[in-house]
């Protein structure tokens, strides 16, 4: 399996993606954005169908929609009633957009279906190298960040009375999570993507009760369905990304079965 | 334990939302290591006035003098209300931790990891330390909310109304808990409360809010004709 190129890129990749994304995906669930996250993959749809209408690689049309759309929707939702609004509104007008991109670009469905779906035969070096760059870039800017995020994530009424910055943090974050969409969706789909940035964590939630353990414990949730996903994508020629969401709802209904039973209810 | 010291000054503060006036020529003294209640009826401003004291609002004008001049206290805040479900995940002891923030670095130091020790035994959390906050109980849950509140070693503690939904036993402990704290080393404590029983049993003197003028007095003087809605 590892002789071939491909496969051997799909693996430095993968092991990239859930890492960040299990990192994300313990301050997606804590603040409540699954929603959101679910809203960027859509606009990473549009921004690859935009690079390549305009001859930009799709990551790069990617990254440049999901950042602004998450700087965009951090100005204009600070409340959580209005936030729903705005990412609704903002996420119908991005899907239109990536099919009026795609169309434009007179490109196949199957092109399509590679943005939404994810290929790993797709991935060359270079951009397993972006890709890598990227996610060590985050994990730095998460690193600095660390106990800010965690209180304001876990405790927003704790952080405001500390003064924490609040506004600047939560477009921090939102940028964070702009960038694990984009990159995660190289090898799962911009369709799947959020997946990887909610189930994991949302597992993890029930098994561990610090943040370092939670973060922990969802990268190698994470790591679980992107291998698991790659190895049985290989052998049975079946879509990865099938394999990769059903890993991840499994061990989900599993740790909900295992707190139920831990909790009695 | 009060010291005649002041820690805390209110000078001749006021404030106005949108030209309605909620209090003004507001003067009062905290005395370092005193155990104040602040009572008014509801609307009154106790409310504004807390958040003035936390630096979150500017009085329309006055100004408040700490010990050290215009400088900031370290304030600990419990505040009424937290939305933290039965599902919230963190465990009492990484809840406290939340407000450890003396470095960026995302691993504790000894002396963070000795000061959790410590104050999570003085609020008799120990037991309760690696069990998730969403398991426990509404006076365990304040417990937590106070022990994140000190773990930096407040100069001021504000306690806002936090007994407010708990029942007769579980508000006394944890109010007997911060006056034992109060006592014991010399804590200051802001106590925001409709409950004058309580006001008058744990704390020294009282700071009333009424019709946007603020008296003072010993807190054994409190009576319910005091306070008119």
């Amino acid at each position: 399996m590892f002789q071939l190129e491909f496969m051997r890129n799909a693996f430095v990749a993968s092991t990239f993606i859930a890492l960040t994304c299990g990192v994300v995906g313990v301050f997606v669930i804590a603040r409540n954005l699954s929603f959101l996250a679910h809203t960027l993959s859509e606009i990473g749809f549009a921004g690859a169908s935009f690079g390549v209408f305009t001859g930009l690689a799709p990551l790069d049309g990617m990254l440049f929609f999901t950042m602004i759309s998450a700087v965009a929707v951090g100005e204009m939702a600070t409340e959580q009633s209005r936030r729903e609004a705005a990412i609704a509104a903002i996420s119908s007008l991005f899907m239109g957009l990536g099919i009026l991109f795609l169309s434009l670009a007179n490109k196949s469905a199957s092109y399509a279906t590679n943005i939404l779906f994810g290929s790993i035969i797709g991935i060359s070096v270079q951009e397993v190298w972006q890709l890598v760059v990227l996610s060590i870039i985050m994990l730095i800017v998460m690193f600095f960040a660390y106990r800010y995020l965690v209180f304001d994530s876990f405790d927003s009424v704790g952080a405001r009375v500390q003064r924490l910055p609040k506004h600047l943090l939560s477009i921090l974050f939102l940028l964070l999570l702009a960038i694990s969409v984009s990159i995660g969706a190289q090898i799962v789909g911009s369709l799947l993507v959020f997946v990887l940035l909610t189930l994991p964590a949302s597992s993890a939630r029930y098994l561990v009760h610090t943040v370092p353990r939670m973060i922990l414990v969802s990268v190698i949730l994470a790591l679980a369905g992107v291998w698991g996903g790659l190895v049985l994508g290989y052998y049975t020629n079946w879509p990865v990304t099938f394999f990769i969401a059903t890993i991840e709802v499994v061990i989900y209904l599993g740790t909900l079965l295992w707190d139920r039973r831990a909790t009695g209810d | 334990m009060a010291t005649d010291k002041p820690l805390l000054q209110g000078q001749d503060l006021a404030m106005t939302f949108a030209d309605r006036p909620i209090f003004s020529h507001v003067n009062f003294t905290i005395p370092r290591g005193a155990m104040i209640s602040l009572v008014g009826a509801n609307g009154s401003g106790k409310t504004t006035l807390t958040r003035i004291l936390l630096n979150v609002l500017k009085p329309t004008t006055g100004k408040v003098l700490t010990s050290a001049g215009e400088q900031r206290l370290r304030v600990g805040y419990v505040p009424q209300f937290r939305n933290l479900d039965r599902d919230y995940p963190l465990s009492a002891e990484a809840f406290v931790q939340l407000n450890q923030l003396s470095h960026f670095w995302p691993w504790h130091t000894t002396k963070e990891k000795r000061q959790l020790h410590d104050i999570l035994k003085e609020t008799r959390l120990t037991k309760l330390a690696k069990t998730p906050l969403g398991m426990t109980s509404g006076g365990e849950k304040q417990r937590a909310y106070l022990a994140q509140a000190l773990v930096n070693d407040p100069e001021l503690l504000i306690l806002d109304e936090p007994t407010a939904s708990l029942d007769v036993a579980v508000k006394h402990e944890l109010i007997g808990l911060v006056r034992q704290l109060n006592q014991q080393r010399g804590l200051t404590v802001l106590f925001v409360t409709h409950d004058l029983p309580m006001a008058r049993e744990y704390t020294d003197r009282y700071l009333l809010l009424q019709n946007g003028q603020m008296t003072s007095g010993n807190a054994a003087a409190l009576t319910d004709e005091m306070i008119t809605d």
